[in-house]
């Protein structure tokens, strides 16, 4: 297993850009999810890593080589590819010793590697069939086991879990999760989907694009978002934003007043001065409803949402459309007014312009953003 | 979709229609083959005086016998399977390795060599015939085999090259990705693992270009004069003479000439029609 460093590598077709001087580092062992929209650039990078993309400058290594003129067979890296992309003319053990062959592996060593992988993804018995046979979860498997024989220095998955069913890319997520506490592999993980990146990262590299937008834990991601793009790409249902003034009231409460009046209390932000034009984030479930109208702010409902577990409470403030989680079930009529409270501890304040958050004063200076 | 409907008798109505239209079909265009098969074996004496049937009442093989065993047939033949079966090795090998660079790669001047390729098809052979014959001429290229190979040849590559780029594209750029990151060079990842997915593709390019070859004889015509270079659609003229046509001796040897090509394609019909079916349903 190794490390893989990328200083301010650039990917240009002719005189179009897609990455802008990326840099990342990737410790040992680490499994990281680069997200965000497609067209961001986050699949290019992948295949630089790879090899299978040139890149245009910068550095890229693994385990310390550079590796920017190697080509992918000298990497010793192995990728998963969101088509799986089996030999169809192979059985299942042939895919997943077509490696080892190429690397002249004793043929007693391949069996043994074989039947080892085949064991830990439950393949023993699908061996012999061919790739045409077998289900879409089980393709991705043996995708997986093609990767997983090698023992390579890294990992590379290319929206790996794309093509299946919501149950089962439920359940490949975990089992991913497991095969990598278990196997300890430096691994690159590319997805489009927020509660993968989520659910699976040890730090997400949330990407817009051709820039690294943020770096950092699911946690820290979604707490505590760089920019209005992370803090909008990721949660689902995602936050809501409402463009206002900042102010500082007399009695130095901070807050802001929306274009219909209203005032939301936030905690003071770093940066900001009075009448700034900023926007206003919160989240679903850090706006409250106020059963008795009490110092709430009056909202119209325009839809209700049931969920199961919970409800999701389409409402309009200031002409915005704001979505609303609670766990109760409330009955609103449409076109009725409620009111909301914000949470003004968990709320965030962007300034508009640069679309950059602007920390509650209290919070310690963040270690990585871009 | 339902067409036949419940009732048993609009479904008979309905296949029997279906499978009318397709006899039909199958009668027509099997009848000219039908027809030589006759002739070849009618009796000289007997083809112009027992008129129109379905079969003559005295069959016999000295046509063939004759065709074998007196003509130059055999050596007609041999030099057809020479240049029919190079000029397809030759051709399909160029247009695999064309239409996989012109399948993956993006490189300057693609669309140029493109168009190029679709310009050599709009020309009538005819008008080409001298200026080849020029060309070939003072290589000593005219009257031999190899020179008919090389005309051929460069004739069948553009169509087999989009032939076979229309195949690779049906394949996913995955699978040779992976293959190079599992350790093959691209060329490797080509041949482990892309030509054999296209063997489909091979053969009917393989196929095309061999009965192309096979049935040309404008070139031939033109190119060779000496018999020793023919090739057997030339040779089928000989039968033509100046005051008869030998019709029995000609059929006998145009389903002689058959039978190579039958035998080529029923070797890769197995690829053949996996090729022409390819896509049809999601692997």
């Amino acid at each position: 297993m190794a490390s893989i460093e990328i200083s301010n590598a650039v990917k240009s077709y002719g005189a179009v850009d897609v990455l802008h001087g990326i840099d990342l580092d990737i410790q040992d062992g680490e499994f990281i999810v680069l997200v965000g929209p497609s067209g961001c650039g986050k699949s290019t990078l992948l295949r630089m890593i790879a090899g299978l993309e040139d890149i245009t400058s910068g550095a890229i290594s693994i385990g310390g080589t550079v590796v920017n003129e190697l080509q992918p067979k000298d990497r010793d890296i192995a990728m998963v590819f969101q088509s799986y992309a089996l030999y169809p003319h192979m059985s299942v053990a042939e895919n997943m010793s077509y490696a080892l062959t190429l690397r002249k592996t004793a043929k007693e060593k391949i069996a043994d590697a074989i039947t080892n992988v085949a064991e830990i993804l439950g393949l023993t018995a699908l061996l012999e069939r061919r790739p045409k046979a077998l289900s879409g979860g089980q393709r991705q498997r043996v995708a997986m086991g093609r990767a997983i024989v090698r023992k390579p220095q890294a990992f590379l998955f290319d929206e790996p879990l794309s093509n299946l069913d919501a149950r089962l890319r439920e359940q490949m997520r975990t089992e991913i999760r497991k095969l990598h506490r278990r196997l300890g592999a430096t691994s690159v993980y590319v997805t489009h989907d927020q509660i993968e990146a989520m659910t699976m990262a040890d730090r997400i590299v949330a990407m817009h694009d051709g820039i690294i937008q943020q770096v950092g834990s699911p946690v820290e991601i979604y707490d505590r978002p760089a920019n209005i793009f992370v803090a909008s790409f990721i949660g689902s249902p995602a936050m809501n934003f409402l463009k206002g003034a900042y102010e500082i009231a007399q009695n130095d409460t901070t807050g802001i007043r929306l274009t219909d009046g209203s005032f939301v209390p936030v905690l003071p932000a770093r940066g900001a001065t009075a009448n700034q034009t900023v926007t206003l984030g919160a989240r679903p479930e850090h706006i409250a409803l106020v059963p008795d109208g009490n110092g709430g702010i009056p909202a119209r409902v325009e839809l209700i949402e049931p969920m199961g577990l919970s409800t999701l409470v389409h409402v309009s403030l200031a002409g915005n459309p704001v979505k609303i989680f609670t766990l109760d079930r409330p009955d609103f009529a449409v076109d009725s007014f409620i009111h909301i409270a914000f949470d003004m501890e968990k709320v965030h304040v962007f300034d508009t312009q640069t679309e950059l958050r602007l920390p509650p004063e209290s919070e310690p200076h963040m270690a990585r953003t871009a | 979709m339902n067409v036949s409907g419940n009732s048993p008798a609009r479904k008979l109505v309905y296949w029997g229609s279906h499978y009318l239209m397709i006899g039909a079909f199958v009668v027509f265009a099997l009848f000219p083959l039908y027809w030589l098969l006759k002739v070849s074996v009618t009796p000289n004496d007997i083809l112009y005086t027992e008129g129109v049937r379905m079969w003559p009442s005295r069959t016999t093989w000295e046509n063939y016998f004759f065709v074998l065993t007196q003509s130059n047939f055999p050596h007609y033949f041999l030099n057809s399977v020479i240049v029919a079966g190079t000029t397809a090795i030759v051709t399909t090998m160029v247009a695999a390795v064309t239409g996989y660079s012109f399948s993956r790669f993006a490189f300057r001047g693609k669309m140029i060599i493109v168009a190029l390729m679709l310009i050599t098809q709009m020309f009538p052979l005819v008008m080409l015939i001298a200026p080849i014959f020029k060309i070939l001429a003072p290589l000593g290229l005219t009257d031999s085999l190899t020179g008919l190979i090389i005309v051929y040849t460069a004739f069948n590559v553009p169509f087999a090259t989009f032939l076979m780029q229309s195949f690779f594209d049906g394949i996913p750029k995955d699978l040779e990705e992976a293959a190079m990151i599992d350790g093959n060079t691209r060329f490797q990842a080509f041949r482990r693992i892309i030509l054999p997915l296209t063997l489909p593709g091979v053969a009917a390019t393989l196929g095309f270009v061999f009965t192309a070859a096979w049935s040309e004889l404008l070139f031939a015509l033109m190119l060779v004069s000496s018999e020793s270079a023919s090739t057997f659609p030339v040779g089928l003229l000989s039968f033509v003479s100046k005051f008869s046509v030998d019709f029995g001796q000609m059929m006998a040897a145009g389903v002689l000439a058959l039978i190579p090509a039958c035998a080529f394609f029923l070797l890769i019909q197995r690829y053949l029609v996996q090729g022409l079916t390819a896509g049809a349903v999601k692997g």
